[in-house]
């Protein structure tokens, strides 16, 4: 501690007499009950400032071009809603006038609009396809190389016509398509997978610009071309990832077509209604249109031919109303001529997938793809397949995986709008119907298609048709994952629940393949958590572990197994109970990859804040989570984001503050000691710590009712010296300070004098090392405006702090004035003489007879000295020495470009004089008109301030007692701006 | 770009039949004005008949067929010689399509020894000093409906080895039995030809399965004639070894310009048929041939 030595020296050594400091004597319980407000009883349900304001809007404004939003501070207590997330839903008058103002955007969003209109032909409750596209891209993949064979020729049925009268129509189209890389041949062999999408994209693209370069017949080529990779069964796993890939281009050209046409339509700007009829269609848009579909027609091959018709089958709507419904029986029927039965029954999805979007109510159409697909299946067995299969070395049950994206996307569509159980039996019956590997297929697909309650309903029979299933047809896990599914989000009949659980794991535990086992274990510990205690859970938790340990076959596991763990907690969210499931901490051991590890840490921990209500001492609960918490606290390393650690922070925190031991404060003190040890590279848990440790010994306060024991005093201590020890090792200099203070005022509340002493010294010898700039959330900034916080309430709270026998008299506050006199402070800053000025406000209240505060129990420095003249000839001394470096400061001012402020701190001094001065001491007296006038002089004052403070001067002098002030305001002129 | 022509006819599809008007309008288009010697219309239809390069020479000598025969031509004046002014003129005109006597006006038709065209010719004549503009456009021609029903001429087929004609060695071809029908060899143009196909068997997996439209054209006159069948298009309806015993669509468009109603006239006859041609894996190639009737209804 420098303060009490050089606190002399500083000080008190400047001579400069000039003006004594006479505080105004107060009765702070005789003002306070002056000023006080009446209170009023407030009634339940009154208006609050702190109650959530609810915004109320009608929807109808929202699309009002003015966007006035109106919003009424009412007061429904419950209603959780934060105006600032109602911004989000673009209900801000910002948004929305940008909106209104920006032409295109509105285009856009008609635009918008009305592709929504069109695809919810079907309900939002039809799952679409989009949905599906990433889980087949992820599912089918390939190490194998794969080829792109683009052959960009002339059709030959046009080619031929040669002749020299050929029409000028056809010779531009030849010529045309001489332009077009006539005969250009390209082959991509050895392509990766990854090379394969992006060709894929590419020609994607070139669709694109081909179109957008009016090159329509390369658009059409383009697509023919890749219609015609799906031809190909080359590498036949990846083929359901390439009918993704591909469908999307046609998707994309199927819609440059429509939107083409579409747009020849309109007149005078005027776009023709959503559901118009071909009558409505101009001549040049429907020649258009036959012109599209007689070059298809034209295409030599089958299964191009089919997918580019298919993909602008909407476009029928231009030529007839029955255009559809006559073309879809046709392409079902068409595709019976693709022999290959992966590549009929993908054309058919495609098929189903157009139909939905353009005409969901034909489900006759769908039906038969359905049914054909069924009378097709048996050529799995031929010689055909057969042989492929094995050339390319693909096991059955992986080949009959393949179908399953293609029969769950029909059976979707045929269930779609079906609610009634007669769809779904007519499906089930067809099981009986078709091949041992068909059935299984059928299974599997019913079960992803239909809803999840027929399902349910029906457990046990399923699980009888799944163990029918032959053993090397389509894989039994996949089938039990299904059924699995269906299961978590709907429930079987109460009876069957333990029996279905029952013959289900009886399976899923007999699986060799990790891979496949936990794929399925992962759905049916939904199913467990769902219906049983925790004694099947532990019973399934501990199969898996059996399962995943060999080998360490949990590496190749993390996301199923994080999955499992993710149920478990949605689950069984008390605690106590979690952790009575005796696998559950053997089973996080499996997470053995740290990142993982962490990231079920964080979820284990952001359940326990969310869910445990109450505070616990549960020994189980503790250790286990102590367990879990120091895993992610021992994940930071010097690597780890900010975020990060504010992140792991946030939760460890969260459950520091939920272990109450109730009244055993010393074991509630150990484990915060114990926390500290393991949670030290956590700056903010060690903040929480030193929060909890001080909320710790004033509960004990409370419980004592301020009079400690030996023994509870010794416990204070205790906490108070865990505090002490604890801040040096914190790094932010602010966090130091304020902990300091705060912690010195626990001290003092606990009438720990020396130890209180020994924070405010520390934070004392702190204040010189304060930069001049720090960071703030990343961004540096000066600190004095917190610096001056802080100072101003130290100040506070130095003057309820006793002197120390031993030490001079006011030895903190002296000390910290010669830390702000050494202090460098910025350059044109009159931080200082405002602290200064802020002073005064302290030593004018030390002086009184009763101080305005006090800390119970806890003797100040007024009881202490009980108004001793010494005493207050000391305050008087440091006052003066005050007054005279504010005045000095002030002289320093003016000069020109820091008149005002001279002009501002001469008012604030004023103010201050005005507050804690006694005014009929005479020279203070003048001294506060020269300050007035100086404020004015050189017109830099506020006027309607000044007119304000006068105002306020004469209404004090109304006061008793005050009357000298009419006098003192008959002395302040009022300077006029002219 | 200094003074450009066009020529529009009304309809969108540019197809008229005899009796019609045929109406549109001459475009001019100009920055400045343009001085003119008069501005006609001409109409114009003719039979090009060509000979295949395997004949030519042998009937050359007797047959004159190269020389165009000529259907239709008319012309119109316009605009008599002046100055139109500058930026976008339109004028409209009216050709009846009225044929004299008993004459017919055929059906466009682009093919490879015969092509029937019409086209409109607009030519502006200028002075010696600026190049003549001439602007030609095509416009389609069909024929009136035939009068009286079409005939439904349904036709059933059974392919087996045995009833294949002209096989070197039968004892080599692998067995299959396909069945089927086309639902009418008597086809109106605008309407597909449809039937089925049935493979009941066949020992060598099915490549595919193609329908070929061929054109059969004749040219010639008393002394002799040429005959010849090129291939119009062909239709994929079975890729790959298709179900046994599942009924496969037959299903093909006529295309336009390179179909007609089927004509026969005293120089030169057009004609179709459309083969039936299954490949089989061992590259076996079994052929089915119908001659079709072409008509408009």
């Amino acid at each position: 501690g420098g303060g009490g030595a050089g606190a002399r020296c500083h000080v008190t050594g400047t001579k400069m007499a000039a003006f004594p400091w006479h505080a105004r004597s107060r009765n702070y319980v005789s003002e306070s009950e002056a000023c006080k407000l009446e209170s009023v009883p407030l009634d339940f349900g009154d208006y609050h400032p702190l109650k959530p304001i609810t915004v109320t809007e009608s929807k109808t404004k929202k699309m009002n071009r003015k966007g006035s939003t109106s919003s009424t501070s009412s007061s429904s207590s419950n209603s959780l809603m934060d105006p600032l997330s109602s911004v989000l839903d673009g209900t801000d008058p910002l948004s929305l006038f940008a909106a209104a103002a920006d032409p295109v955007t509105a285009l856009d969003g008609a635009r918008r609009k009305r592709d929504k209109d069109e695809s919810s032909a079907v309900g939002s409750d039809f799952e679409p396809w989009s949905n599906k596209r990433g889980d087949i891209l992820a599912r089918y993949t390939t190490t194998e190389k794969l080829s792109i064979n683009l052959y960009m020729g002339s059709e030959k049925g046009k080619a031929t016509a040669t002749g020299s009268a050929v029409s000028e129509k056809v010779r531009t189209r030849l010529e045309e398509l001489d332009d077009l890389e006539e005969g250009s041949q390209k082959e991509l062999l050895n392509l990766t997978q990854q090379d394969y999408m992006n060709r894929i994209e590419e020609l994607n693209q070139s669709l694109k610009d081909a179109w957008s370069s009016d090159q329509k017949v390369k658009a059409l080529k383009i697509v023919i071309q890749c219609s015609k990779l799906l031809s190909d069964t080359t590498v036949i796993q990846f083929y359901p990832s390439k009918f993704v890939l591909i469908t999307d281009i046609l998707d994309t050209f199927g819609k440059l077509v429509y939107e083409r046409i579409l747009s020849m339509c309109m007149d005078n700007r005027v776009s023709l209604p959503d559901n118009f009829s071909p009558e409505s269609v101009n001549d040049t848009a429907k020649e258009t249109c036959l012109n599209w579909f007689f070059k298809i027609a034209s295409i030599r091959e089958l299964i191009p031919r089919f997918y580019v018709e298919a993909a602008i089958l909407k476009c029928n709507k231009f030529l007839s109303k029955t255009g559809i419904s006559e073309c879809l029986p046709r392409l079902t029927s068409m595709i019976r001529g693709i022999g290959d039965p992966l590549v009929a029954v993908y054309a058919r999805a495609y098929l189903c997938r157009v139909g939905m979007e353009v005409a969901p109510q034909l489900k006759e159409s769908l039906n038969k793809n359905f049914f054909d697909f069924l009378l097709t299946f048996k050529q799995i067995h031929g010689d055909t397949v057969q042989n492929q299969l094995v050339v390319q070395g693909v096991e059955i049950p992986l080949y009959l995986t393949l179908y399953s994206p293609a029969i769950d996307w029909i059976l979707q569509c045929i269930a779609y709008h079906a609610p009634d159980v007669t769809t779904f039996e007519l499906m089930l019956s067809c099981i009986d119907l078709c091949c041992v590997h068909c059935s299984a297929l059928l299974l599997n697909s019913i079960m992803s298609a239909f809803r999840a309650d027929f399902i349910a309903a029906r457990s046990m029979d399923f699980i009888a048709m799944i163990k029918e299933c032959d053993e090397s047809g389509f894989p039994k896990h996949l089938l039990f994952r299904s059924l699995g599914l269906n299961l978590a989000l709907a429930d079987p009949p109460e009876n069957d629940r333990l029996q279905i659980l029952n013959e289900a794991w009886k399976v899923i535990t007999k699986l060799k393949n990790p891979q496949d086992y936990i794929n399925c274990a992962e759905v049916w510990v939904e199913y467990t958590c769902r219906h049983f205690t925790k004694r099947e859970v532990n019973t399934v938790l501990a199969d898996v572990i059996k399962h995943m340990t060999p080998d360490r076959a949990f590496e190749d596991a993390y996301p199923q197994l994080q999955s499992i763990i993710q149920k478990v907690i949605t689950y069984i969210y008390d605690f106590a109970l979690l952790f009575s499931v005796e696998k559950f901490l053997p089973f996080l051991d499996m997470f053995q990859k740290e990142s993982v590890r962490v990231e079920v840490c964080k979820c284990i921990m952001e359940s326990f804040i969310k869910h445990q209500q109450e505070s616990t001492k549960d020994p189980v609960i503790l250790n286990a989570l102590l367990h879990i918490c120091k895993t992610m606290h021992d994940s930071v390393n010097a690597l780890t984001l900010e975020d990060e650690k504010r992140m792991l922070a946030a939760l460890i925190n969260g459950f520091i503050k939920m272990v109450s031991f109730g009244r055993d404060f010393e074991q509630q003190l150990s484990f915060y000691v114990e926390s500290r040890s393991m949670f030290c590279n956590l700056e903010p848990v060690l903040v929480q710590l030193i929060h909890s440790v001080n909320q710790l010994a004033m509960e004990t306060r409370r419980v004592m009712k301020g009079s400690h024991s030996r023994k509870t005093a010794a416990f204070v201590r205790a906490c108070v010296a865990f505090c002490f020890i604890t801040i040096p090792s914190l790094s932010s200099i602010f966090t130091r300070l304020n902990l300091y203070l705060h912690s010195g005022q626990v001290a003092l509340a606990n009438q720990c004098l020396s130890q209180a002493d020994a924070f405010f010294k520390a934070a004392v010898s702190l204040v010189p090392e304060v930069p001049k700039m720090i960071s703030v959330d990343g961004k540096m900034r000066p600190s004095d405006a917190f610096l001056l916080e802080f100072l101003c309430n130290f100040f506070s709270t130095l003057l309820v702090v006793p002197d120390h026998p031993e030490q001079g008299v006011l030895f903190l506050v002296r000390g910290l004035l010669n830390v702000i006199q050494d202090y460098t402070w910025e350059d044109n800053s009159d931080d200082k003489v405002r602290i200064y000025t802020n002073v005064l406000h302290l030593l004018s209240a030390m002086t009184q007879e009763a101080y305005i505060y006090h800390v119970d129990k806890v003797d100040s420095n007024d009881t202490l000295y009980g108004g001793d003249s010494k005493f207050l000839a000391e305050i008087n001394k440091l006052s003066e020495t005050v007054v005279s470096q504010i005045l000095d400061h002030l002289k320093t001012l003016g000069k020109e470009e820091t008149l005002k402020r001279q002009s501002q701190l001469a008012l604030y001094f004023f103010n201050t004089i005005l507050a804690h001065g006694d005014l009929r001491n005479n020279r203070l007296n003048q001294l506060s008109v020269n300050l007035w006038n100086l404020a004015q002089k050189h017109g830099f004052a506020d006027t309607k301030t000044m007119v304000k403070t006068l105002e306020y001067i004469k209404r004090r002098s109304q006061e008793p007692a005050m009357n000298h002030f009419t006098e003192l305001a008959l002395r302040l002129p009022l300077q006029s701006r002219t | 770009m200094g003074t450009a022509l066009d020529v529009r006819v009304k309809r969108a599809g540019k197809v008229y039949r005899d009796g019609e008007i045929l109406s549109g309008v001459v475009v001019i288009t100009s920055k400045d004005a343009v001085q003119h010697q008069g501005i006609s219309l001409t109409m114009e239809g003719s039979v090009n008949l060509q000979l295949s390069a395997k004949n030519v020479g042998v009937f050359e000598a007797f047959c004159n067929t190269a020389k165009p025969i000529q259907i239709i031509n008319s012309t119109i004046e316009m605009v008599k010689p002046g100055k139109l002014p500058s930026g976008k003129t339109e004028i409209p005109f009216e050709f009846p399509l009225q044929m004299k006597g008993n004459k017919v006006l055929y059906e466009t038709y682009h093919g490879v020894f015969v092509n029937i065209q019409y086209t409109l010719r607009c030519d502006m004549r200028r002075s010696l000093l600026a190049k003549d503009l001439t602007k030609t456009c095509e416009f389609i021609v069909h024929s009136l409906s035939q009068k009286g029903k079409l005939l439904p001429s349904p036709v059933d087929f059974t392919i087996t080895p045995e009833t294949l004609q002209n096989v070197k060695e039968r004892a080599s071809l692998p067995k299959f039995l396909i069945r089927g029908h086309l639902n009418s060899t008597n086809c109106v143009i605008t309407q597909p030809l449809t039937g089925e196909l049935v493979v009941e068997s066949a020992e060598a997996a099915v490549k595919s399965i193609e329908l070929q439209l061929v054109r059969v054209e004749t040219c010639g006159c008393a002394e002799g004639y040429a005959r010849d069948a090129t291939e119009i298009q062909n239709i994929q309806i079975a890729d790959g070894d298709v179900c046994r015993g599942l009924p496969i669509p037959i299903h093909m468009v006529f295309p336009r310009l390179f179909t007609c109603p089927t004509l026969e006239t005293t120089n030169f006859k057009v004609e179709f048929e459309v083969n039936i041609v299954v490949l089989l894996h061992d590259d076996h190639l079994i052929t089915e041939n119908f001659p079709l009737k072409l008509c408009r209804m």
